[in-house]
């Protein structure tokens, strides 16, 4: 039962982190994953310090509302004249410096391990349950990450166009109405919410990774959108099965073998893409000059 | 009094203080065929970005058809330059030209049948049919200007506005592209380009802006298109525009 439940959190994870990754990549913001992934810190001490719980609730608004407030100021710094890869490294890493201030300042005594907040392990998923009426409903990370999923496939289909114009030509999508600071941060709340839901429980290195490495492999094998989405999921899910037998065989770490296959898949992407592969465009341009 | 397509009234737009566009006020007549020259840095696109409110200005007011922009979306059709997008997408270039409707379609309706048979017709108008299906990185400059053209075709405007739409593309898309234009004139329909090349000015306009931070001059093409108006227009960089529009110049003395 441990297996199936872990293996469901991989392909959860991967789902989410999939769909919304694919615009990421498009907008060429693919590291903001990682940047909302260490920034929130500060959100989930402040969150703990106001409740005094460490009840994951309130974490999770803690760092969903810090979240938004990173993609608030990279945003900001960005439309201020500083590069935009450079605004992502300020605000993250000067987020996650006074998150780290305030840990040592105020959580001195009581034990809010970091490991376990911020870096989470997916072997442990099947054993964090949550009860409702006193039955056993399953792990806590299915639900949160399961949540997250629906939220993003419905916000997702439903806005699908606006989503679409806004990646691929946002004065235009502004010119015919679309609220494209809207649907902007739209996107960035479900970024942070997948995020968030996400790597409490399975680890941050899984979840960036699942929010670039699929849909950079997906880019390479379709010229579709719709396909491109549906590519990243089934790739971030073959990874995730094919992932954790890989971690059983090398006895390692789950995340970092799931993620190690879907770099794999995303190497074989780039040799042997029919539109985009390496080896393919090599072949065809010799075949170009022989004849 | 019928009222005008675009009517400008003392619009100063700034970037960060300085000025990019100072007190400008003009009416656009229909059903004209309208281009806008200046020099680099003139504010040619500023002015197209700011009457469909795409960046904010500091003063002043934009009128389409007597009303605000905002009301009257559905009226004005817009091709932003063709550098502005990711010609790498994983789209094609019939979902393009389908891009055109999406204004119309409000909130929550999706692009259909309707869509797609409305966007293959722009297709045929601007002679594409035939690369429908095609990714459009796998296009030339000159076929995606008019992927651009036939998404503008598609959105069914009364007004358009075209940023640079001539830049890079081969004679024969020039050609159909001025074609297609005159097209759109004939039909009642106004349109203004922004555009860099004064060898053409005089064949391709009727009438004509010239812009340089103020608005120098606007007015049918003979009598705006003169040595003394582009003198004032281009300042000091007409030394290079002498030897290189002699021709037009002298045409226009005849």
């Amino acid at each position: 039962m441990s297996t199936l439940w872990i293996i469901l959190t991989g392909a959860l994870v991967a789902s989410t982190c999939g769909i919304v990754g694919c615009f990421l990549v498009l907008r060429r913001m693919a590291m903001i994953g990682d940047a909302i992934s260490h920034s929130v810190l500060p959100g989930i001490v402040i969150a703990f310090l106001i409740s005094g719980s460490r009840d994951s609730l309130f974490m999770l608004l803690g760092a969903a509302v810090l979240g938004l407030v990173t993609v608030f100021l990279i945003q900001l710094f960005h439309q201020s004249g500083v590069q935009s890869d450079a605004s992502i490294g300020v605000v993250f890493t000067a987020l996650f410096a006074v998150g780290v201030v305030l840990v040592s300042m105020y959580t001195k005594h009581i034990d809010l391990d970091l490991d376990c907040v911020l870096y989470g392990e997916i072997a442990y998923v099947p054993w964090n349950t949550i009860q409702l009426a006193g039955i056993d409903i399953g792990p806590k990370a299915v639900w949160g990450v399961g949540l997250a999923l629906l939220l993003t496939i419905l916000l997702i289909s439903v806005f699908y166009k606006q989503f679409k114009l806004c990646s691929f030509d946002p004065a235009l999508a502004a010119a015919v109405g679309i609220p494209v600071a809207l649907f902007h941060y739209l996107l960035m709340g479900l970024v942070s919410v997948s995020t968030v839901a996400s790597f409490e429980s399975v680890g941050a290195i899984l979840v960036v990774g699942m929010l670039v490495v699929p849909p950079a492999a997906a880019y390479l094998l379709t010229e579709r959108l719709s396909r491109m989405i549906v590519y990243s999921v089934v790739i971030g899910c073959f990874s995730s099965v094919l992932g954790y037998y890989a971690a059983h065989l090398l006895d390692a770490s789950i995340a970092g073998c799931m993620i190690s296959v879907a770099g794999v898949i995303f190497l074989l992407a780039l040799l042997f893409s029919p539109g985009h592969g390496i080896v393919f465009r090599k072949w065809n341009r010799r075949q170009q000059l022989s004849s | 009094m019928p009222v005008h397509p675009l009517t400008i009234q003392n619009m100063t737009v700034a970037y960060e203080k300085k000025p990019v566009l100072r007190d400008i006020s003009f009416q656009v007549p229909e059903g004209k065929l309208i281009g806008i020259v200046g020099p680099n840095g003139a504010g040619k696109s500023t002015l197209i970005k700011a009457a469909l409110e795409l960046i904010p200005k500091l003063s002043g007011d934009a009128a389409i058809y007597g009303k605000p922009y905002a009301e009257q979306r559905k009226l004005v059709g817009y091709v932003p330059q063709r550098e502005s997008v990711d010609w790498d997408f994983p789209t094609n270039a019939l979902d393009v030209v389908a891009m055109g409707r999406y204004g119309h379609l409000g909130w929550f309706k999706r692009p259909g049948g309707v869509e797609k048979k409305l966007a293959m017709a722009c297709l045929a108008k601007v002679g594409m049919s035939e690369f429908a299906g095609r990714q459009i990185s796998q296009l030339s400059g000159g076929q995606q200007q008019r992927i651009f053209l036939a998404r503008a075709l598609a959105q069914d405007a009364k007004l358009y506005f075209m940023d640079e739409p001539f830049v890079g593309v081969d004679a024969a898309t020039e050609k159909a592209i001025i074609t297609l234009l005159n097209e759109l004139k004939m039909q009642g329909k106004t349109v203004l380009v922004v555009h860099h090349d004064l060898a053409t000015v005089q064949e391709y306009f009727d009438w004509l802006m010239l812009l340089n931070v103020e608005l120098i001059a606007f007015g049918p093409t003979e009598q705006t298109f003169t040595a003394d108006k582009l003198q004032q227009a281009y300042g000091g960089k007409l030394t290079m525009l002498d030897r290189d529009g002699q021709s037009a110049l002298i045409t226009s003395g005849r």
